[in-house]
């Protein structure tokens, strides 16, 4: 059975449509990239997912359960209470790592076991640095995130993110903002928890990785689908002319 | 002429009671203007309209009124469409508790405004509701960068105590009134409380300077 069913996803800024119409279907253990170019609303559907932006139209079915309920044909609405619950099942990671600055790294961590689990503290500690354990980072436990290097920041955020036990992760181009030397730490990361058949959903320009890591590859444009396909079809024989065009222009990232 | 001091100093217990009386009143204001503000604060940033337009209503009015008409209002006129008296305290602290909460709530929805979207964001994701994000997440970092603002605001209520001796509270001015008009001696008297106002407020002020470079070097 599928993890997450997406059909008829559409998400309107104002006038300005950035995802129509998508239907994807997650399976428990795939590993999804999804690439496409800036603006062609990899961030917004990954937001959707876990309702981080309300979708305009369309329905996300959770383990089988569609969230939300039909108010008007076509238009969903979502109990606030409903929501902070699928944010836990589902994990995400930023560009920016959006760590909180005023707490340490295993603070960080331990935030959401904390206020949202209510979790004791002696217990989400404990947790809390086994997951900087997982993440390489023991060591920089009190450690505030002003003294961590990039690489390090972001993988504070992806054990903060598992901390929380979620069945599937939102990685949303999660090194994109590390310098060229800290990219492969994080993906070391990454690559670590696909071998420990996590889900996940990945934006990603590392054309290499998504080619070694994933199990399926999407390519989005102008908010639709326009390709979608195993690693070697989408990446070494795309149907589609757009998919050549976006990647010859990312040339740099060899696979 | 020539400064005598001698009748001030012969006051010192009336003027140790205006200080009391100061130090009361401002206390009483810094607590209730400062925290009635954080609410205030949060309507002006929320999006919900019946916590935003009552919010709004609030700033707009009692920014745009004079304190000294409020403490008046609440000491003249209130006690007419009210069943009980009010007292000098009452009316004085009311409205600058209440103008301080309109200033301050300014304070609260900018620094909340100036925390960085990816921050809701990170608490969002891990499951936080909109008051635990803002309580565990936005506002510890906000308030931070508040307090030089904060800190300012504590210092114009102090200043604004002395409008309570227009409903003759006793506090610092209305002591320093006292003792001027038994005495013939404004030059004294009113130097006298320049004076103590100025011991109190100097260290207040060297403070939010001090906290005003801190920032500056942690962002
Ligand atoms: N909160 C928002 N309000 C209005 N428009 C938005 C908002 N978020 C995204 N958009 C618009 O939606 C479109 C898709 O944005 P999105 O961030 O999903 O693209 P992306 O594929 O992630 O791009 P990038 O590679 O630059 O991150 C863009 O045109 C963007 O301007
Ligand atoms: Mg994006």
């Amino acid at each position: 059975m599928s993890l997450l069913r997406v059909t008829g996803l559409t998400k309107r800024f104002g006038t300005n449509e950035v995802l129509r119409s998508i239907d994807l279907e997650v399976r428990q253990g795939e590993r999804i990239a999804i690439l496409g170019a800036s603006g062609s609303g990899k961030s917004s559907l990954l937001r959707c997912l876990n309702f981080m932006e309300l979708p305009t139209a369309g329905v996300i079915e959770l383990d089988g359960q569609p969230l939300g309920r039909e108010r008007r044909p076509g238009e969903r609405i979502y109990r606030e209470s409903e929501l902070t619950q699928v944010r836990q099942r589902i994990g995400m990671v930023f560009q920016q790592f959006n760590l909180f600055p005023h707490m340490t790294a295993v603070g960080n961590v331990m935030e959401g076991l904390r206020t949202v689990r209510r979790m004791p503290k002696p217990a989400a500690r404990i947790r809390a640095e086994a997951e900087l354990k997982r993440v390489g980072l023991g060591d920089k436990a009190d450690a505030y995130p002003a003294h961590l290097s990039g690489g390090q920041k972001q993988r504070v955020a992806i054990a903060r993110a598992l901390a929380m036990d979620p069945e599937m992760l939102l990685f949303d181009e999660p090194t994109s903002a590390l310098d060229p030397e800290l990219v492969g730490e994080v993906l070391g990361v990454i690559r670590n928890l696909a071998d420990e058949g996590r889900t996940m959903l990945l934006v990603t320009h590392e054309l290499g990785f998504a080619y070694h890591v994933a199990t399926r590859v999407i390519f989005l444009a102008d908010g639709t689908i326009h390709e979608s396909g195993t690693p070697d079809e989408v990446l070494k024989n795309p149907r589609q002319e757009r998919t050549r065009a976006f990647l010859a222009s990312h040339k740099q990232y060899s696979l | 002429m020539k400064w005598d001091f001698t009748s001030v100093f012969a006051n010192t217990d009336a003027l140790l009671a205006g200080a009391a009386g100061t130090l009361r009143i401002f206390a009483i204001c810094l607590v209730l203007g400062l925290s009635l503000g954080l609410v205030v604060g949060l309507g002006r940033y929320a999006r919900t309209w019946w916590f935003y337009l009552p919010a709004t209503a609030f700033v707009e009015f009692f920014r745009n009124t004079p304190v000294l008409v409020q403490i008046l209002w609440f000491y003249f006129a209130l006690p007419m469409l009210l069943p009980f008296e009010i007292s000098p305290l009452m009316a004085a602290s009311l409205g600058i508790s209440l103008n301080s909460a309109a200033f301050s709530a300014e304070i609260y929805r900018a620094g909340i405004q100036s925390i960085d979207r990816g921050q809701w964001d990170g608490a969002r994701a891990l499951g936080m509701r909109w008051a635990q994000a803002m309580r565990r997440i936005v506002l510890p970092q906000a308030i931070k960068r508040m307090l030089p603002a904060l800190t300012n605001r504590a210092i114009e209520i102090f200043k604004m105590t002395t409008l309570a001796s227009a409903v003759a509270y006793v506090e610092l001015l209305q002591q320093g009134k006292l003792i001027a008009s038994l005495n013939y001696n404004p030059i004294e008297a009113y130097t006298a409380v320049a004076v103590i106002f100025l011991v109190f407020l100097w260290p207040l002020v060297q403070f939010t300077y001090v906290l005003e470079r801190r920032l500056k070097r942690d962002e």
